[in-house]
């Protein structure tokens, strides 16, 4: 196991390093001088000639590129131009607003996926899987922007249960903080279940084939057992990839739902940053995210591990 | 039917559909099994042999249609309602898969699978379990069974697995146990110490069991009476000993034929049977073996012969022209 875990920490070495290779090119490569950016049209030549030189920007590219790593290596991500705040300070503060999201969509996602999947694997074929099939693939058509709009209009406009938009911190008060997080956590749910709830179903309806379902049957086992115990671990590998994905890709915040409910995590830095050029502020959060992105992959083949002992001791 | 047979299979029927058309896959067939009795059911691949042990289990396929009558202990299993049958299954009738490879869950340990079956049919705290599941690993022959309980199937044998196999299906001691070709997937080797160890159990228990193979080698010595299968049919059925003393249908003795012989020499031709089984989506209207009997005439070709006793009542064969009848006539 031990071994297991040093190989796989091992694979993430390169994996970051390519990140941080892109992130880094994404940003040099954009059209535009940074150096006009930040001291606009009216800028003499002299100007950003000095500003160019004090930032490095009149180095070669590869050798900007080793002082940006060393300085991120050192935790130093750099600062942003326009609001004087270091990267590292920006993202922290909107991170929990972002894992918040995150973490409520997911369960929201999982809580409606799972069992629905379970109940269609056990009667596949029947009315009720036909039309949670059909409804799935209906709702896996419909874009965040549309559901949350509409959840707005019945629950916040109509029904007046909860705020449309705005944002109170956990720390502050619980409540408020929840309820202002129900309808985004709402509308991402519903984005994600479908996929969930179509994966889980039918990896389980191939279990459920599997001798050793028909050995569990005829031990006399309960069906709840059957689909519980023998049926739903094995079945869960695709689950936890989509799942550990969905939550890598939250990591970097839920751009569109951040900005119709206006609440302040990741995805609206991203936005801003890139609406007002703000490279720096960019460059760090896009590294911080793909790297959050591959360590919640490495998180998801160490949970293969956790459910299925084949691929903990090395067979599969 | 006798009122001893502890199971008592009648004019069982199994149709699977399927794109070509209908598969009978089992025909009608009549079969039954005394207290502590072994019976044998021996037939090639897609006979429908498995088909029938799946119906007699109720672990049919969904799509299947099954008809006939299940006797189990005096309750027609396909009119049991689901949680009677649950209740039955595991605890008095359990069966044996083909694969350990694949009847064991990879993802529960050893333990698990084997205790899950105690408690759920007996009632034993996780202590008790766990030591009645340590002397079932123990009875089939599992060294260190203690340390097996916290393993996963995957660290054992195939020959080890079905021992797990069968100390699962020993478990709540059954009154039937079904094995359904428990040697076909395992090693040469390690044959003849399931076979063995099967046999022993079955008398140590008092159980009745059904051996499904297509090893005519594996029921001689180890049963009390063999029904031959062909094209979901019963064609034979005879005590073993009179089958082996004095088979009368053709396929019997090309199946016997077919077996690979210790004093034969070196590089002998095995005997194999030639053409291959009819396709059970295309029934055919005389008798299925037909085509391959080297005995046929026409009318086996246009009648279906039925399953008749001969001289004694318990040897039963559907064919026109029994081996030693023709003989005679020959003579």
């Amino acid at each position: 196991m031990a071994f297991f875990v040093a190989r796989r920490l091992l694979y993430l070495l390169p994996v970051l390093i390519a990140v941080s290779l892109l992130t880094f090119s994404i940003a040099s490569l954009l059209p535009g001088d940074l150096a006009y950016t930040i001291l606009g049209d009216q800028a003499t030549p002299e100007n950003v000639a000095a500003l160019r030189h004090d930032m490095g920007l009149d180095q070669p590219i590869w050798w900007r590129y080793l002082s940006w790593l060393g300085n991120v290596l050192q935790g130093d991500f750099g600062r942003s131009f326009r609001t004087g705040q270091t990267v590292l300070q920006a993202v922290a503060e909107r991170l929990p607003v972002s894992i918040e999201l995150m973490l409520l969509a997911q369960l929201g996602a999982l809580g409606i996926g799972v069992p629905l999947a379970i109940v269609c694997a056990a009667r596949s074929g029947g009315p009720f899987d036909r039309f949670m099939t059909g409804t799935a693939f209906g709702m896996l058509s419909v874009p965040t922007f549309l559901s949350a709009i509409l959840l707005i209009y019945f629950f916040a406009v109509e029904l007046r249960w909860l705020p449309a938009t705005g944002y109170v911190p956990f720390a502050e008060d619980p409540l408020a903080n929840l309820r202002f997080l129900v309808l985004p956590s709402l509308t991402l749910a519903l984005a994600e279940w479908p996929s969930i709830m179509r994966v889980l179903r039918s990896d389980m309806i191939a279990t459920l084939q599997e001798d050793y379902i028909a050995l569990a049957k005829a031990k006399g086992l309960t069906p709840a057992r059957i689909l519980f115990v023998h049926a739903l671990k094995p079945s869960s590998l695709t689950l936890v990839t989509i799942t550990g994905i969905n939550i890598g890709r939250l990591i970097g915040g839920a751009v569109i739902v951040e900005t119709i409910f206006a609440l302040p995590g990741i995805g609206r830095l991203l936005i801003g940053a890139i609406l007002t050029r703000d490279l720096i502020i960019l460059q760090g959060v896009v590294l911080l995210v793909g790297a959050g992105f591959v360590i919640m992959n490495f998180i998801v083949d160490m949970l293969y591990a956790v459910l299925d002992p084949r691929i903990r001791h090395g067979h599969a | 039917m006798n009122a001893n047979n502890l199971l008592s299979v009648e004019d069982v029927v199994v149709d699977l559909p399927t794109p070509r058309g209908n598969l009978r896959a089992v025909d009608h067939v009549d079969l039954t099994v005394g207290a502590g009795r072994t019976l044998g059911i021996v037939g090639e691949s897609g006979c429908g042999k498995t088909m029938l042990s799946r119906a007699i289990l109720q672990l049919l396929p969904k799509k299947a249609k099954l008809s006939g009558r299940v006797i189990f202990d005096g309750q027609d299993l396909l009119q049991l309602p689901p949680e009677k049958l649950r209740k039955l299954r595991g605890r008095s009738l359990a069966v044996v898969f083909q694969d350990p490879m694949t009847s064991l869950n990879p993802v529960l340990t050893i333990g698990t699978q084997l205790i899950e079956t105690l408690q759920e049919h007996l009632e034993l705290d996780d202590a008790a379990a766990a030591r009645r599941s340590v002397e079932l690993l123990a009875a089939v022959g599992i060294p260190a069974p203690e340390q097996r309980l916290a393993q996963y199937p995957h660290q054992l044998s195939g020959g080890m697995r079905q021992r797990v196999a069968i100390a699962i299906a020993l478990s709540c001691e059954p009154k039937l146990l079904i094995a359904d070709e428990p040697t076909t997937a395992l090693d040469v080797t390690i044959q003849a110490q399931i076979l063995d160890l099967l046999a022993r159990e079955q008398r140590r228990r008092h159980m009745a069991m059904i051996i499904i193979t297509h090893d005519l080698g594996v029921v001689a010595g180890r049963t009390d009476e063999v029904a031959v299968m062909y094209a979901g049919r019963v064609v034979e059925r005879a005590p073993t000993p009179a089958l082996f003393k004095k088979m009368r249908m053709p396929y019997t003795e090309a199946l016997l034929a077919a077996l690979p012989k210790l004093d034969a020499a070196p590089h002998t031709p095995l005997p194999a049977i030639s053409g291959r089984p009819p396709d059970p989506t295309r029934p055919l209207k005389g008798c299925s073996f037909s085509p391959r009997c080297r005995y046929a005439v026409a009318r086996c070709q246009n009648e279906k012969p039925a399953l008749e006793a001969a001289e004694t009542k318990a040897h039963q064969f559907a064919c026109f022209h029994p081996i030693e009848a023709r003989a005679d006539a020959n003579a």
